[in-house]
């Protein structure tokens, strides 16, 4: 390549001396002019920075969307009843394009250009497992929104937290009994070929076998496919109940295809509604789901015993009593994960104050802050339900929902207990240097 | 399962691969063929033919035969106008340099499927299929609607081989294809052509994703996989060559089918890769295309 028009050429560049000071007058004007100050009086009176890292393009994307409407909702809900330490809150959401390498850049972004108080909101396993290390190396308190393992493993760092959702290890050793007793004793699993579909491939074998139950055959399938018929000759015939946790955006294909596989002479199913977040379960072809049960972290449908948080939660957050948006019926939520944005965003308020956080230079004080917490009780600050934290691997635990699909709409059947879900500490966090 | 069902099942749903890959690579390799542009944005075409459909068969009420078939004439159809918009605004400026519109190519994708993002949303979307009937095999059920892709397909792709032999268009196509510059010297607009053809490339994907997306749903990411498929099969098969495409889509579609459902998806991913660093290496022209004057 040639530089024929000189672009390249120095020399024919003149670099006058008249040139050179504009431009430092400009630079000049740029950094007195007005928004370009930086709060230098009283510290109370700025806000208080939430970094969101937002899914909200790439295969998360429909998630990334409820988690905004439930985020901006519950931040309203703080800054009217006073903000945090008297400060309002403010948040500042970057897309991750749901990519664990994106991610970690995000997270940079927040520490070194707005510079947030901390990092919050992320959904998508292999996107907080990318962007942990960021987290930890700037010392920036990341708290994660993500149903994962990965946290309570205690794999991760310090300065991760999810005190909104409970783990996927959790919620399998709470529902297994219920699934061996109820569905049947010979499982299938069908899985996405990533870190939260490991989760479910290692912590089911052993939760079943503790039931009497056993996994037959375990089906990993790449996130990013697009039609499945061909994995299900994999499906062993003395099958006696097909457990399925699929995410991204062909999950309805995933339900389409194995009712055509199938037709009425199926398995019994028992699936994580991950595989139908943000979709109608009145979609064309999933009449096949009939009297099929699913997890539900958060119902989606109004449930009859619904406490008076519940409902001001989902007024608040803008969904009717099919768990869709107010006012368009067709926009469905993701009912299931997105409280935990809300919960989280309250644990945030609560280890802010216990710590009389101040500002960037308090962050050590509020992980250990967060870390104190043990409980949360059930009410408008946490309408999914009770819930209680170890300070330790930074999880929280709390109750499952097990809902069947009837007439065309999920009804809770069964509601698990706190301690079902406890397990052996794998780790310490708290040994970690801040 | 036995191996005999197990068979028949990989082999119909390698079919089914096949016959959308057959449409959408014959797009890529028309284009390339006659104007001898990489359209990089050639997924995303692909994409707004099932969103389109999507929007026109949720806008007409009734049967859903109706809104399916309304979408089959309109979605290519728009898609196709889109197309030539681009082709006059964007290729046409460049001259159809090589270099300077895989560029712009790449460009174009990214401002479809963004746009696609503000306007229709990151969901996934279904599209009801104009009807339903299940197969019920000894050993599975199979979707009636899956079969009848492959006969679409076949007869979109006989139809286009029409065109291109049999008729005046597709001498003038052929024309410019062999010799643009001599072309123009016979007095065939040559512009109008590669206009047209640019159209008809995005209208073959548009249709293909018409057909695929009752099965498959309307997504604004769904144009990346088809384009990557297309590209395999077009170098496999030779850039330009008809025949070429369309027997290694069937090539592509069958060995993905019957790798995937025996072994791995992942495999048949690695064998295809394989095989186009094979015919890259030992006739770089693919399978049947002619070596470049």
């Amino acid at each position: 390549m040639t530089d024929k028009n000189g672009f390249f050429d120095l020399s024919r560049s003149a670099l006058t001396r008249r040139t050179a000071l504009k431009g430092l007058a400009a630079g000049a004007g740029l950094a007195v002019a007005p928004g370009f100050v930086r709060y230098s009086q009283a510290q109370s009176s700025a806000p208080i920075k939430i970094g969101f890292q937002s899914h909200r393009t790439g295969i998360g994307a429909a998630y990334g969307r409820w988690y905004e409407k439930t985020t901006a909702a519950a931040v309203k809900a703080i800054n009217d009843a006073g903000g945090i330490n008297g400060r309002p809150v403010e948040v500042i959401i970057e897309d991750d394009g749901t990519d664990p390498g994106r991610g970690a850049e995000v997270v940079g972004k927040f520490a070194s250009q707005h510079k947030t108080d901390i990092v919050y909101g992320t959904l998508f396993s292999h996107v907080v497992i990318g962007s942990a290390p960021a987290a930890g190396e700037a010392k920036m308190p990341y708290f994660v929104v993500s149903e994962g393992h990965h946290v309570a493993s205690t794999k991760l760092n310090r300065y991760v937290f999810q005190p909104g959702i409970t783990d996927v290890k959790s919620q399998i050793q709470s529902m297994a009994p219920w699934i061996a007793a109820n569905a049947g004793k010979k499982v299938t699993q069908i899985f996405p070929d990533f870190a939260f579909g490991y989760d479910h491939r290692d912590y089911l074998p052993p939760a079943l076998k503790a039931q009497g139950a056993e996994v037959i055959a375990q089906i990993a399938i790449p996130p990013t496919e697009s039609s499945f018929t061909k994995y299900f000759p994999q499906i062993p015939a003395e099958t006696e109940v097909i457990y399925h946790v699929m995410v991204g955006p062909a999950v309805l294909t995933f339900v389409k295809e194995l009712g055509e596989f199938y037709g009425s002479n199926r398995p019994q199913l028992f699936g994580f509604i991950d595989s139908l977040e943000a979709t109608d379960i009145n979609s064309p072809g999933l009449e096949f789901l009939d009297g099929s049960h699913f997890w539900e972290g958060s119902p989606r449908y109004a449930q009859p015993d619904d406490s008076p948080a519940q409902k001001a939660y989902r007024a608040a957050v803008g969904i009717d009593d099919n768990g869709a948006a107010v006012g368009d019926p067709k926009d469905v939520s993701t009912a299931a994960h997105m409280f935990g944005c809300w919960e989280t965003l309250y644990v945030v308020k609560k280890a802010m104050e216990d710590a009389g956080y101040r500002g960037p230079e308090d962050r050590a004080k509020l992980v250990e802050a967060t870390e104190a917490l043990t409980e949360f009780a059930e009410g408008p600050e946490h309408p999914q339900g009770p819930k209680t934290f170890n300070g330790k691997i930074h999880q929280c635990f709390g109750i499952q929902n097990i809902s069947k699909v009837e007439g065309g709409r999920l009804n809770v059947v069964h509601k698990t207990k706190i301690e079902d879900g406890l397990y052996e500490p794998e780790g310490n966090y708290t040994t970690q240097a801040l | 399962m036995h191996f005999g069902p197990h068979l028949l099942l990989a082999a119909l749903e390698g079919l089914v691969t096949s016959a959308v890959l057959a449409l959408t690579a014959l797009g890529l390799s028309l284009v390339f063929g006659v104007m001898r542009v990489v359209n990089v944005a050639h997924g995303e075409f692909f994409m707004l033919g099932a969103v389109l459909a999507w929007a026109i068969s949720t806008a007409i009420s009734g049967h859903p035969a109706l809104g399916f078939l309304a979408a089959l004439v309109l979605a290519p159809l728009i898609v196709g106008l889109i197309a030539l918009v681009a082709e006059r605004l964007v290729l046409r400026r460049l001259n159809y340099d090589p270099e300077a519109t895989i560029v712009a190519t790449i460009g174009m994708l990214y401002i479809i499927q963004q746009l696609a993002l503000t306007f229709y949303g990151p969901e996934a979307r279904p599209v009801e299929p104009p009807f339903s009937y299940r197969i019920l095999l000894p050993w599975f059920g199979y979707s009636g609607y899956k079969l009848s892709i492959i006969a679409a397909s076949a007869l979109l792709l006989i139809a286009t081989w029409l065109v291109l032999t049999r008729t005046k268009i597709g001498l003038v196509m052929r024309a410019t294809q062999y010799d643009s510059e001599t072309a123009q010297a016979f007095g065939i607009p040559v512009t109008r052509v590669y206009a047209g053809v640019f159209a008809l490339g995005a209208m073959l994907v548009a249709v293909a994703a018409v057909l695929i997306v009752p099965i498959s749903q309307a997504h604004y990411l769904m144009g990346q996989d088809p384009l990557l498929l297309s590209f395999i099969v077009v170098i496999i098969g030779g850039l330009g060559s008809l025949r070429g495409t369309v027997l290694a889509a069937v090539l592509i579609g069958l060995s993905d089918g019957i790798i995937s459902v025996f072994f791995s998806p992942t495999l048949a991913k690695i064998i295809a890769t394989l095989l186009v660093a094979m015919v890259l290496v030992f006739r770089p022209q693919g399978l049947f295309g002619t070596a470049s004057r």
